[in-house]
């Protein structure tokens, strides 16, 4: 609380001796350098370069074709509809536990399940979604034979955009839980009541005090579930095989076969993903950090 | 009729009785604290007057209109929370602007009513300022200033000074009476801090167990008070022990020595227990000490605490403390020494519970 | 009306992740035509490719923890010890895995680490299984750095060195008997996540071509219809056990705490 112990007087200064504590912190260093670091790093560099090794802009643009961005485009538009919809659906379901008045039972299972889910990705997620939104799943089946809904007359069908969005809202639900349950808890009794006796109606007090606390995490959420959706390979390549084009699929072939017929290509590939992650998770820790300064 | 009447105001949570059978009556600019210790309601009685509890029996009324079912938001309340609780989105000016926005009133007003607010607390400066840059001293004056910005009708102030450092709690509370005045704005002022509740208010309400064990002016709570309890919980008065010799001649004994009462000892019967209160300040051992009463007793302790000592004596099965200033040239009884403490017999106040 | 609300949302969250779970598990159980059987359950359990990938994986998950804490412990001690101005950056390295995605890595294990470079570690199988291994401690590591630091952080590390040395203890021995067992509830947690992160990981390994528990499932899933079903199941279990457990040492170490 107080102020005053950021001005404590400095440690007295230790008799000099060679400076040796960084050793300690030598092996994860070289660890991280040769294994994410150096990989990454060779892959950004190899994204400049010629087959033989001087500078171009070749590669990239190389990625400006159709193929490439429309792949680029659906990985994009898979990310932001299952992030956005992920973060409605999760602070909904959050806010009706921490707020809605449901029994308090209900928290403890719902954060632990949650905290599964989010962890059952990958291949065994995307058969448990072919076993019920498949042709022959249970949904699928139910719909047909008890009312008479045909999914697949209707344009739907499991290896497509919405498919694959509907998969990947099953881990981004459960992880939008997991953050914003948090935030939600953080939001103190005494805001609503501040509010509320400064004659705030609830909608005034959700409009003008609780969603702008909310929104920086909110947002950040928002960066997260994007970048994660956007790196997923397994469940992708398990559901759809390689009919979708998305760029994680794509660069998966890349990888095994060179089916763009240029290494480099592949580099250049493996870096848009790089920047576009990046870029999600940049804003991710900066809205965090915003959301953290006002709540502590 | 009283600006603002709690009549009968009880209130459980469950089967605990949190609050029994309270009643009072505030006038109209009168400053109030409720003092007493965690959990003795004092805290519900404040929120139940803000709309944020509804009591189980008992009436609330301002001004002569009934509370009972007005929300939070219809009752024209300030109120200052212990731990500020200012909204964190928004900067100061944003913070005291609050209530007029949600009023609706126009943004002309809205910016002289801030700009005024904000010359009260002395904080014109910091109208940009969000409050995680400030200390928890200038947060509560923003507090203060947005509970006040809307006029009020009553304003409540739950241990507002309990979060702070002791230095600050004394000069932000001197401020908030100092303003208080100047807006001769109702006021209920919850603490556990009898210093406190003692410095700032025009009356007190001692609460015990959900009920107002004495409520008086902060002189007479001090002087005399009417219970065991609050005889205890204000000040550090001597409670002690005495047996009655003489009720008609208010005769009784503390330990072996013989004391003539001021007050009558109604209907209490020789060979009864009653007990006294004696202030620490009310007597001296100085040999020119004045008084027409004395006891003498063997010298337990003596601390020194900066502007008086405080020594602790014997006498019979009582312990008695009594204050003497600090000066350069005072010897301190020394531990074990007898002395003798001279006073008037009417500082003796007997207590009836 | 609020409740209503509340009901509502809940149960509509509860319906999207209970109907795939149903969907599945009904499906594993119809291999045999009109009645349910474990059938599939049996074909799968009996495939010595499933024994092999799995034991595979088991093994690779238990080098990854192993390797993971021998990494992760000194040096979130040390840091916190000895170097906390470089805390920030750590913390930022450490959440590096969450941002470059897993195929991007291996794309670059497999440029740099290839038969023709300084370090071939892709020219053996052996080289192939400890890269594999480093990879996946790679992507763990967000995981299994935060879990021990948030541990490190309740105890008072500089105190509990302090008197270990004082009373004649090297590092070694503080490590292992002081401060281990006092982040072994943290140790466990990272633990079990990075056992059910490895277990079923596909990308790393199908692309360093490695026989392990992932890639197996997604061929199955390209050839059969049953069995992937059934394999989703016991994954999905496998999944809730690592959770389980993780919730279990956090009560146990709460009831610990509060016993004391």
């Amino acid at each position: 609380m107080s102020s005053d112990s950021s001005a404590a007087p400095p440690p007295a200064r230790a008799p000099f001796r060679l400076p040796l504590h960084w050793l300690g912190a030598v092996p994860f260093a070289i660890f991280v350098l040769l294994f994410l670091i150096m990989p990454t790093m060779r892959i950004v560099v190899g994204a400049f370069q010629t087959p033989e090794g001087s500078f171009t802009l070749e590669n990239i643009r190389g990625l400006f074709t159709t193929s490439i961005l429309s792949a680029y485009w659906i990985s994009i538009k898979i990310s932001i509809a299952s992030a956005l919809l992920g973060c409605l659906i999760g602070f909904s379901v959050a806010s009706a536990a921490v707020l809605g008045g449901l029994p308090k039972w209900i928290r403890g299972p719902l954060l632990t399940f949650s905290g599964v889910a989010s962890n059952f990705a990958g291949v065994p997620l995307a058969f448990a979604f072919l076993a019920t939104l498949g042709p022959v799943g249970l949904i699928t089946v139910f719909l047909k034979s008890q009312l008479g809904i045909d999914l697949r007359a209707l344009g739907f069908n499991i290896l497509s955009f919405w498919g694959l969005t509907i998969t990947y809202l099953f881990f981004q639900i459960p992880l939008m839980i997991l953050i914003i349950t948090p935030a939600l808890d953080g939001l103190k009794r005494e805001w609503r009541e501040a509010a509320q006796i400064l004659g705030a109606t609830n909608a005034q007090y959700w409009r003008l005090v609780a969603f702008p606390i909310l929104l920086p995490s909110f947002l950040g959420t928002l960066a997260l579930l994007f970048a994660n959706a956007f790196g997923a390979v397994a469940t992708a390549i398990a559901l759809t095989g390689s009919s979708l084009s998305i760029v994680p699929i794509l660069l998966f072939a890349q990888i095994r076969g060179d089916v763009l017929g240029n290494p480099h290509l592949g580099y250049a590939l493996a870096f848009g993903m790089i920047v576009v992650t990046g870029i999600a998770n940049t804003i991710y820790i900066w809205l965090r950090a915003r959301s953290e300064r006002w709540l502590k | 009729m009283s600006f603002l009447t709690l009549t009968s105001l009880q209130k459980s949570f469950g089967p605990v009785q949190v609050v029994k059978d309270f009643n009072m009556s505030i006038e109209k600019g009168e400053f109030i604290s409720f003092l007493g210790p965690s959990g003795c309601g004092k805290t519900t009685v404040l929120r139940m007057i803000a709309g944020f509890e509804t009591p189980s029996g008992g009436a609330i009324t301002i001004d002569g209109k009934s509370q009972q079912n007005l929300r939070p938001n219809q009752r024209n309340i300030g109120m200052v929370f212990q731990a500020y609780a200012l909204f964190p989105n928004m900067n100061v000016a944003e913070n005291v602007a609050f209530g007029l926005k949600v009023a609706g009133r126009p943004k002309a007003e809205i910016d002289a009513r801030v700009k005024e607010m904000l010359g009260l607390i002395k904080l014109d400066h910091l109208a940009d300022r969000y409050p995680y840059q400030m200390s928890g001293g200038q947060q509560q004056r923003v507090a203060l200033a947005r509970a006040l910005a809307p006029k009020p009708q009553v304003l409540l102030l739950d241990e507002p000074l309990s979060a702070l450092d002791a230095k600050i709690r004394v000069s932000l509370r001197e401020e908030i009476r100092q303003i208080q005045q100047q807006l001769g704005i109702t006021t209920v002022f919850v603490t556990h801090d009898q210093e406190e509740a003692l410095s700032i208010s025009d009356r007190i309400v001692v609460m015990n167990a959900g009920k107002a064990d004495q409520i008086g002016k902060p002189a007479d709570i001090y002087n005399r008070p009417a219970t065991r309890f609050v005889a205890g919980f204000v000040g550090t008065l001597n409670l002690i022990e005495a047996k009655v010799v003489d009720p008609a001649a208010n005769r009784i004994s503390i330990g072996d020595q013989g004391v003539t009462l001021r007050e009558p000892l109604g209907n209490a019967k020789a060979g009864d227990t009653v007990s006294l209160a004696l202030r620490p300040e009310a007597g001296s051992i100085a040999p020119d000490a004045k008084g027409d009463t004395a006891l003498t007793g063997e010298v337990v302790s003596s601390n020194f605490l900066g502007s008086v000592i405080r020594t602790r004596m014997k006498v019979g099965e009582s312990i008695i403390s009594f204050d003497m200033f600090n000066s350069p040239g005072l010897v301190p009884p020394t531990v074990g020494e007898t002395v003798t403490l001279r006073f008037t017999a009417g500082d003796l106040l007997v207590i009836r519970d | 009306m609020k409740k209503f609300w509340a009901w509502g949302a809940l149960i509509f969250g509860l319906l999207y992740f209970i109907l795939p779970l149903i969907g599945m598990t009904n499906f594993s159980l119809k291999m045999r035509r009109g009645v349910y059987s474990l059938d599939a359950y049996a074909v799968v359990l009996g495939d010595p490719r499933f024994q092999q990938t799995f034991t595979y994986s088991i093994l690779m998950a238990l080098a990854t923890i192993v390797f993971g804490v021998l990494l992760v412990v000194p040096t979130a001690y040390w840091v916190r010890l000895k170097l906390p101005g470089l805390r920030p950056y750590i913390e930022f390295v450490t959440l590096l895995p969450l941002v470059i995605p897993a195929i991007v890595i291996v794309f670059g294990y497999i440029r740099l680490y290839n038969t023709s470079s300084w370090l071939p570690l892709t020219g053996s199988i052996t080289g192939t299984n400890i890269l594999l291994m480093f990879g996946y401690a790679t992507l763990a590591l967000p995981y299994m750095y935060r879990s021990v630091d948030t541990g490190l952080r309740s105890i008072d590390i500089a105190t509990l060195t302090e008197a270990a040395q004082s009373l004649g203890a090297g590092w070694t021995t503080i490590l292992a008997k002081i401060i281990l067992p006092n982040v072994l509830v943290a140790v466990l947690s990272g633990a079990f996540l990075t056992f059910a992160i490895v277990i079923g990981e596909f990308t790393m390994a199908a692309l360093l071509n490695r026989p392990a528990f992932g890639p197996y499932m997604q061929l199955l899933g390209a050839n059969r219809a049953y069995e992937p079903a059934a394999l989703a199941v016991m994954s999905f279990a496998l999944t809730w056990g690592c959770l389980g457990l993780i919730q279990l040492v956090s009560r146990f170490q709460k009831g610990a705490q509060s016993a004391t």
